[in-house]
């Protein structure tokens, strides 16, 4: 069957609260302003209203019941709404949650799944369109779900809500919701901590996640169309635990690597991959690594000056077009 | 829990608390740390009022905590020496110990760290229809944001939690010419605080072991009854050993002639001995009262030092991680791996 990203989320809320009575939600805003993509989320909050805990505005301390919840035995879901406010509730998801399996020595485990609707969407400005998957990169202990697709929407939430052992930050975007995939209802998900090689290639090898996952397939079309370019398509799932093999074995056949990624330039999750390649994968590049971020700065409010900002199919193509020496 | 478990409780915690300061002070383990001298009957009573299914949160002064819930001294004592043989395997030290057999299932040594968490505890209390969930913190973590947002839910959702603040901020001297009841938080008085978000709120006697007991035997009744959260302020005497940056032992070793027939010659510890001491208040009521006299109050005592020295034989036997271990416990069993 054929769902969007914004309908994945949905049916992963619904199934995985049908599925387990130690699923609770604090807060049900994950649809963020989109009127009819909340829609779609009306059905499981009424059949299960009882485990829809009503929120103040207190991230801080709804992170930390979340965490409390998990570690006596429930699975709480925490709605932290748009992704920037993950910074007001920091000190719980990185100082705790993050910390407890490790400090108790293996006593307990923390199955909180923490939801950010992160991303560049326009019209955030500089306090409503921030990513953090890269800064939580650097917290172990946590695993960073980013997915770019319907598929992955739906297939790495309901396991972060019904199967994972360890804290969950779930990336979503609200650019990504209208995106389409195919899934197979009952069918395994693709393990946790593999890429997905969303389009296979033989010129140079696109890595990607969140939001830069459909702009990289566009990218990749435009370079087969106009340039008669084979582009393969790598799409990271999660940011911890990082695929760096998939992505190793996938420039070893292309020999060039674009790295695309909505995080800022520095220390991001594109300069990691740059680490490994350099680190683990120099001798299969022919080109040098090329890296499609967003720059050093502020998110600005202006559309125009928003998009200078943004990774965009064209400046990934560009870059594309670069390893080959075009 | 009857006179002589009460007693014995309380000497657990001073007792260890001592060997704590002594193995500080030989370089037995690196790092500052924080003791319960002077508070020991809170952590007793609250803990005497509680059940095996509840849970409780603690602080990095969480050793009281621990002890009266019911943890091996000797396995508490290896991990604040970052021992193998600790309960967390040397992860945690002093600060962050945790027993998640006794429901205490993470404990912060950020301030007001564990508020937040704690209910998240009675969010699963709540949920399964059982029991309740007990955060102990200081006085200073009511200076945090966490603390604030957390009885702002504990109070939304009727929690069945029970917020005891031990208030060990400020000398009774101060206290007596109408300043703050805290060295910081500019409230007259610290339950104004939570009233102000409608959490009924009382205040008790931290040198008062029966006044503890009723307190907190009541409140945890009503908490079960469906009664919602509860927050309590105790005020607790600072220990002068608690004054310097670092603990210390003034006076020497605590004597429990002091409570008969012998005074300390250190003149600050004397007096809060005499005034404030709750475990020296309890045993004169005890013995003026013929309830336990000098003989059993001594037996006690020497059981309970008995279990310190074994404790800390223990943790000083027990082995040092393997270096590589540091690798272990990142990650639980069925999640992700790198």
């Amino acid at each position: 069957m054929k769902i969007t990203f914004a309908e994945g989320l949905a049916k992963a809320i619904h199934e995985s609260l049908a599925a387990d009575p130690r699923v609770v939600m604090i807060g049900s805003g994950f649809m963020g302003l989109n009127m009819e993509a909340r829609q779609m989320l009306n059905p499981a909050l009424s059949e299960f209203a009882e485990r829809i805990m009503v929120t103040p505005v207190s991230e801080l301390a709804l992170a930390g019941a979340g965490i409390g919840a998990a570690s006596c035995g429930q699975r709480p879901i925490v709605d932290l709404s748009t992704g920037s406010f993950l910074f007001q509730a920091f000190a719980q998801v990185a100082n705790e949650a993050a910390n407890i399996h490790y400090m108790s020595g293996g006593q307990t485990s923390v199955p909180v799944t923490f939801y950010c609707l992160g991303g560049i969407r326009g019209a955030g400005a500089a306090q409503h369109s921030g990513r953090t998957q890269a800064m939580l990169g650097q917290v172990p202990g946590l695993q960073i779900l980013t997915p770019g697709g319907a598929d992955d929407a739906y297939g790495l939430l309901k396991w972060a809500l019904l199967e994972s052992q360890n804290p969950s930050v779930f990336i979503s975007h609200s650019l990504l919701f209208a995106e389409t995939a195919q899934i197979e209802p009952g069918a395994p998900m693709l393990a946790l901590g593999k890429a997905r090689i969303r389009r296979e290639g033989r010129d140079v090898s696109i890595i990607a996640s969140s939001i830069t996952v459909p702009r990289a397939m566009a990218a990749a079309r435009t370079l087969q169309r106009e340039h008669g370019i084979s582009a393969e398509v790598v799409d990271l799932r999660t940011i911890v635990p990082l695929d760096r093999e998939t992505v190793l074995q996938s420039v070893a056949r292309t020999g060039r690597a674009v790295i695309a990624d909505e995080c800022h330039r520095s220390y991001g999750v594109a300069a990691e991959i740059a680490a490994t390649l350099a680190e683990d994968g120099l001798e299969f590049l022919k080109a040098r690594v090329r890296r499609v971020t967003v720059p050093d700065v502020p998110i600005p409010f202006s559309p125009v000056m928003e998009a200078e900002l943004t990774v965009t199919a064209e400046k990934i193509a560009a870059a594309a077009l670069q390893t080959l020496g075009r | 829990m009857n006179v002589v478990e009460r007693v014995t409780a309380m000497l657990r915690i001073r007792r260890f608390e001592e060997q704590c300061i002594r193995l500080s002070k030989e370089g037995q383990f690196p790092g500052h740390y924080h003791v319960y001298i002077g508070q020991e009957p809170t952590a007793v009573a609250v803990c005497a009022a509680l059940a095996a299914e509840d849970f409780v949160y603690s602080t990095w002064r969480n050793h009281g905590h621990l002890l009266a819930r019911g943890a091996a001294a000797d396995r508490m004592m290896a991990e604040i020496l970052g021992k193998a043989g600790g309960y967390c395997g040397g992860r945690s030290g002093t600060l962050h110990l945790c027993v998640r057999e006794l429901g205490i299932p993470a404990t912060s040594a950020l301030v007001g760290g564990s508020l937040p968490m704690a209910t998240g505890g009675a969010l699963a209390c709540k949920r399964r229809g059982s029991g309740i969930t007990a955060a102990f913190f200081g006085d200073a973590a009511l200076e945090e944001g966490a603390a604030y947002e957390a009885m702002i839910i504990a109070a939304v959702w009727k929690l069945p939690i029970l917020l005891v603040c031990e208030n060990n901020s400020i000398p009774p001297q101060q206290r007596k010419r109408g300043q703050y009841t805290s060295s910081t938080l500019p409230a007259a008085r610290l339950v104004d605080v939570p009233r102000s978000l409608q959490l009924p709120s009382e205040v008790v006697d931290g040198a008062d072991a029966d006044a503890l007991s009723e307190c907190f035997d009541r409140l945890t009744g009503e908490i079960r009854s469906g009664g919602g959260p509860r927050f309590v302020e105790v005020r607790c005497t600072r220990w002068p050993g608690n004054f310097p940056l670092w603990p210390d032992l003034p006076g020497g070793e605590w004597r429990l002639a002091w409570a008969f027939d012998q005074q300390a010659e250190h003149a600050e510890l004397a007096a809060w001995l005499q005034e404030s001491d709750p475990i020296l208040l309890y045993l004169r009521k005890l013995a003026a009262a013929g309830t336990l006299d000098r003989a059993q109050a001594e037996a006690i005592d020497a059981r309970v030092r008995a279990e310190m020295s074994a404790a800390v034989q223990f943790a000083l036997d027990s082995p040092q991680p393997a270096p590589g271990d540091a690798f272990h416990h990142v990650w639980a069993q069925g999640g992700a791996a790198q």
